[in-house]
């Protein structure tokens, strides 16, 4: 008792054949054949085990809704788990195994979890193990499920994927269209040649690699004639044409996310090709032509190896020449299995047919009867039997009381249908759920609401001529509402049997005791959606998820329709009265790398560089990160480490002269007549009367009194202003300074504009920064104490003609300038100036350096103002200008901002000296450590001047409040516990002495 | 994917923007006392269905704009400039939005 392939038929190249490996061994197969028909056609039966019974697994079905045949394909770095056999492509060296199975899918250890089936019913994860008495009635109860838990986890899961870096590339794109039609089938094709013929620009989007949908799947002349000829009609009114890609979600505005399988199907992807793609495609119209799903019945061992949907079966004879067996059994509630009995008894095999109806018509009895297939009514399966694939049935018969064993039948295919559920996934990931249609047992799409229409058997049109009906309906009313002109067609009825189905969703025979399937990739059984009931988990949602119902790699597609008849029978309820879960994008899954594209590695965020940047590596520096941008960490000399260079960096620049790259920072132009007025409501101190000429450190409050951004404004003229911002806060406050103009203040006559990226800057820092910028002005009389004071601006050219700004400001306490060059001039400017600080013996220096001095300095940056401190907070409190309102000055010193506690800008020093301790611990009183802490360190470094771990940060009521204290910063996740003094956060220099030269 | 049709470039994804806040808010004069500041930062309608809020065209033209959009349905019923002297000149102008 076999399958077997066909001599003739199917759509395969018998030309060719294909070499591929199943759990290492050779195996054969043709172009056009998938996985599963090639491995059916070899009579392999058992191609994986189930995930928590470890029941043997066979091929279920045709399509994307495969629970049984879940593979591993490839080795190594290309490993992927879980692929569905019947839908990959066969190609030459394909290397497929099973999985989740020892030592193999053919005689598994793991099958032993069968026997201790009772302990793992739905919801075992959250009642096994746990208060077992005696042991744990007078603790928590989790102790011996902390245990377990490990093993569990263990055992989990189905594939094994790699956990190598993976070595291909995705791609992003991007589309516009008139119409987006998903499905090439019947209503497809038609759909989209209707609205092409009109004129209107069409994508047609099929998951399968050839376009034809359910046609491919049979076995008629004419239709496959229809089929041709529509695809070069379509190909020729130049439609978008997109095989092997799936619409897998539908979203606002008719966009619609697609995923193309670019190389799966390719033995040997071109090096230039991504792997996949991923679509966002926005399109005016949509049409849905998703097709329908067959479903199965719940029945004793309906999971069995040999067991699958009769469109399957007919599928793989038709499409892939493969007929799965011998002696094949047809099971069904409804018309559609005939046809496929018909075509099965025609290529061979010996059928029976058992259908659930005690009333059938002629028609019917035609077909069963011409073909020579055995057909029972009011028959039923009741439970499948075999070892590791199906060889008999158990068969029921229906009586007065319900269903009664009666029978055996021997057979080593069964073909079940029990129904068709429309693809209505698509339309209601737009939020409109499914109707109940009750004469065709089945959900549908009502109305949407949107440009979205549905056609074909996904609007639950059983008939295929029917279907092409509706897709030309669906064109004509999309070419309408377009704004093209149509004839109109009318849309078909739903339905089309010339029997009514008769809703069958589990066959069970009291007096005898079956397990019945009703999800397979999460081993649901029926019995554990009678337990859900008993235990009040009656809810659709709670159903979901406490048994675990539908969501595997299906997404329910097998289950979620019987699950929900089973709990309606235990409710006494209808099925539409139970619900359904939310459908939600991807309806297949889709793979993280494909949606992240090229945006990973380096290229995970943008990544910014001064245009200092190369000039800065030919000088040696060591990068970092800075937010987005690459910042100088260092300049290590021969054989330097870190530390020993920051530390000279750092003496060099306070004994001589230091240059720094500060181009990274926030640079907006302010401009305009009411320029002046504009400064000065947003910064907290005094703006209106700063001269000409001169720059002023400024604090930007949030409406909320909270700092917002602290950073230097150069008055260059009347009107004409420079901000500088800090580096994180750049973007911020541009948005901040565009929406106070645009939203609040539309009468200030002011411009701003984003200068960050066409000034460069560098900061000139030390006793020597004087001398250095005077030998490297045109005019060197421009540099002289009284013409240009401390925080004086000048705007005069370097050496060559370089335009330049300079600032005598500092940010690292020492006597400095920062100097500003149109950016095309960046190496000019740093040749001339890096030129005489050498002559100074002075050095370039880095963030570390740079920290390191702003550290001991207690000047604040991001790090401190996180937006949850106040100026009071940050020791700035006396900038605040006492007579001018400003832009968080009503809100500053609210109640909560007032408090004694608030946490206070602080230095903190190791109470031993030799410890380091890291930004990020919190500092706690030495007798409470836990909790939150009375503060918090924002940044430490090992300071050169003092010659220890020194830090800044915050503790409430400040350092005075904690004089002669010991506090504990407190590191639980990486350094553990440090002694700590808070003190003033001015560590060097307090006086300030150094900046004025 | 939200549609904002900005009144200067034309129809956009959404991702081109930054959202704002609520633009039925109108903040008090900096002088203003404490508790109208605390009213304007603080206390919001957070309607079910249409709102007027704030959109910033970032990755376009800078432009902030007030839009109407239904918070369950994410349906945009109007988009105009923020600034009311542009929402002017572009009405006069005929916008097409």
């Amino acid at each position: 008792m076999s399958a077997r392939r066909q001599t003739s038929g199917g759509r395969i190249d018998r030309e060719q054949h294909i070499r591929f490996t199943w759990d290492g061994r050779p195996m054969q197969g043709y172009p056009g054949d998938s996985l599963a028909s090639a491995l059916l056609a070899a009579n392999e039966k058992v191609l994986g085990r189930s995930f928590k019974y470890h029941r043997p697994r066979g091929v279920m079905s045709a399509g994307v809704e495969e629970s049984g045949a879940m593979v591993t394909v490839g080795s190594g770095v290309r490993r992927d788990p879980n692929v569905k056999a019947t839908m990959q492509e066969l190609y030459p060296g394909l290397a497929a195994s099973g999985q989740n199975a020892w030592p193999s899918v053919r005689f598994d250890l793991g099958a032993v979890n069968g026997l201790f089936s009772r302990f793992f019913a739905a919801g075992f994860y959250y009642k096994t193990f746990m208060g077992i008495p005696p042991f744990e009635w007078f603790s928590k109860g989790t102790g011996l499920w902390m245990k377990y838990e490990k093993i569990i986890r263990r055992a989990a899961g189905m594939g094994e994927a790699s956990r190598l870096p993976d070595p291909d590339v995705y791609d992003h794109a991007h589309a516009f269209c008139d119409l987006l039609v998903v499905g090439s089938g019947p209503a497809g094709l038609q759909a989209a040649l209707t609205a092409a013929q009109a004129g209107f620009e069409v994508w047609l989007v099929e998951q399968d690699c050839e376009l034809g949908g359910e046609l491919l799947s049979r076995a008629d002349d004419r239709l496959e004639r229809q089929r041709v000829e529509l695809v070069a009609e379509l190909e020729k009114a130049g439609v978008r044409i997109m095989t092997r890609t799936t619409v897998f979600g539908l979203y606002d505005y008719g966009t619609a996310g697609l995923l193309e399988r670019v190389t799966d199907h390719l033995a040997k992807p071109p090096a230039y090709l991504p792997r996949q793609r991923f679509w966002t495609l926005r399109a005016r119209h949509t049409i849905v032509a998703s097709g329908a799903l067959e479903r199965g019945i719940a029945f004793g061992n309906n999971d069995l190896p040999g067991v699958m949907n009769v469109s399957a079966g007919r599928s793989y004879l038709n499409r892939y020449a493969v007929l799965g067996g011998e002696q094949i059994v047809v099971a069904t509630n409804n018309d559609s299995a005939y046809a496929a009995a018909a075509e099965l008894a025609g290529a061979g095999a010996r059928v029976s047919l058992l259908d659930a109806r005690a009333n059938i018509d002629g028609s019917l009895l035609e077909i069963a009867g011409d073909a020579g297939v055995s057909l029972h009514t009011a028959a039923a399966p009741l439970d499948a039997t075999g070892s590791a694939a199906i060889s008999g049935l158990e068969v029921a018969a229906a009586s007065a009381s319900g269903w009664r064993s009666e029978s055996r039948i021997a057979c080593d295919l069964l073909l079940v249908s029990g129904g068709w559920s429309p693809v209505v996934h698509l339309a209601s990931h737009r939020g409109v759920k499914p109707v109940w249609n009750a004469d065709n047992a089945c959900f549908v799409t009502p109305e949407i609401g949107e440009p979205i229409q549905v056609a074909g058997s996904a609007a639950g049109i059983w008939n295929t001529d029917a279907c092409f009906d509706s897709g030309a309906a669906a064109g004509v009313q999309a070419v309408k509402a377009l704004g093209g002109k149509a004839r109109a067609k009318s849309m078909p009825a739903i339905g089309g049997w010339s029997n009514p189905i008769l809703p069958v969703y589990e066959i069970r025979d009291p007096a005898r005791k079956t397990k019945a399937i009703v999800d397979p990739q999460h081993d649901v059984t029926a019995d554990d959606i009678r337990l859900a009931h008993r235990e009040g988990f009656v809810s659709v949602e709670h159903l979901k998820r406490y048994t675990t119902l539908g969501m595997a790699t299906d997404g329910g597609k097998v289950g979620n329709i019987i699950g929900l008849a089973l709990m309606a029978e235990a409710l006494g309820v209808d099925i539409p009265a139970v619900g359904t879960t939310t459908f939600r994008p991807p309806y297949t899954p889709v793979a993280i790398g494909a949606l992240k594209g090229r945006n990973v590695g380096e290229h995970f965020r943008p990544l910014r560089r001064t245009p200092m940047h190369d000039w800065n590596l030919a000088q040696g520096a060591t990068m970092t990160m800075a937010g987005l941008w690459h910042r100088p960490w260092y300049f290590a000399r021969a054989g330097e480490t870190i530390s020993e260079a920051y530390v000279r960096e750092t003496g060099t620049t306070r004994a001589t002269v230091g240059l720094c790259d500060v181009t990274s920072l926030g640079k907006i132009a302010v401009q305009g007549p009411d320029a002046t007025e504009f400064l000065n409501r947003i910064y907290s101190n005094p703006f209106a009367k700063l001269p000409i000429g001169k720059a002023r450190y400024g604090i930007m409050l949030r409406d909320d009194g909270i700092v917002m951004d602290d950073g230097t404004t150069w008055r260059l003229s009347e009107s004409d202003y420079f901000m500088t911002t800090t580096t994180a806060h750049a973007g911020k406050v541009m948005v901040w300074l565009e929406e106070l103009l645009q939203t609040r203040w539309p009468d200030l006559r002011v411009h701003v504009t984003s200068v960050s990226e066409q000034w460069a800057g560098s900061a000139v820092a030390g006793p020597s920064s004087r001398a250095v910028l005077e030998a490297c002005v045109e005019d060197p009389s421009v540099m002289g104490n009284e013409v240009f004071p401390f925080m004086g601006v000048i705007e005069t050219t370097l050496n060559g003609g370089i335009p330049c700004r300079i600032a005598r400001i500092s940010f690292s306490g020492e006597m400095a300038y920062e100097a500003y060059v149109p950016a095309d001039y960046t190496g000019a400017m740093m040749d001339l100036l890096w030129n005489e600080a050498q002559k100074h013996d002075g050095c370039l220096y880095g963030l570390e350096a740079l920290g390191a001095m702003r550290i001991e300095k207690g000047h604040v940056t991001g790090a401190e103002l996180d937006g949850r401190v106040s100026i009071d907070d940050a020791g700035l409190g006396k900038m605040a200008a006492e007579n001018k309102s400003f832009i968080g000055s009503a809100m500053r010193n609210r109640p909560e901002l007032l408090r004694e506690d608030r946490p206070r800008l602080v230095g903190i020093k190791p109470v031993d000296r030799g410890e380091k301790f890291n930004a990020g611990a919190i500092l706690c009183a030495a007798d409470k450590v836990s909790g939150m802490g009375e503060g918090w360190i924002t940044a430490v470094t090992h300071s050169p001047a003092l010659g220890h771990w020194i830090g800044l940060g915050f503790v409430s009521g400040g350092h005075q409040a904690w004089e002669g204290t010991t506090l504990v910063a407190a590191d639980p996740v990486r350094k553990g516990n440090i002694d700590v003094e808070v003190v003033s956060p001015h560590m060097y220099d307090p006086g300030g002495e150094r900046m004025h030269g | 994917m939200i549609r904002i049709n900005c009144p200067f470039c034309g129809p956009r994804d959404h991702s081109e923007f930054t959202y704002g806040g609520d633009a039925s808010i109108v903040y008090p004069a900096l002088d203003a006392p404490m508790d109208d500041w605390h009213d304007a930062i603080f206390l919001r309608e957070n309607p079910c269905g249409m709102q007027s809020e704030t959109w910033h065209h970032v990755n376009g033209c800078r432009m902030w704009l007030v839009v109407e959009r239904d918070t369950m349905t994410h349906e945009i019923r109007s988009v105009r400039p923020a600034h009311q002297g542009n929402a002017a000149v572009m009405s006069a102008a005929g916008d097409k939005s």
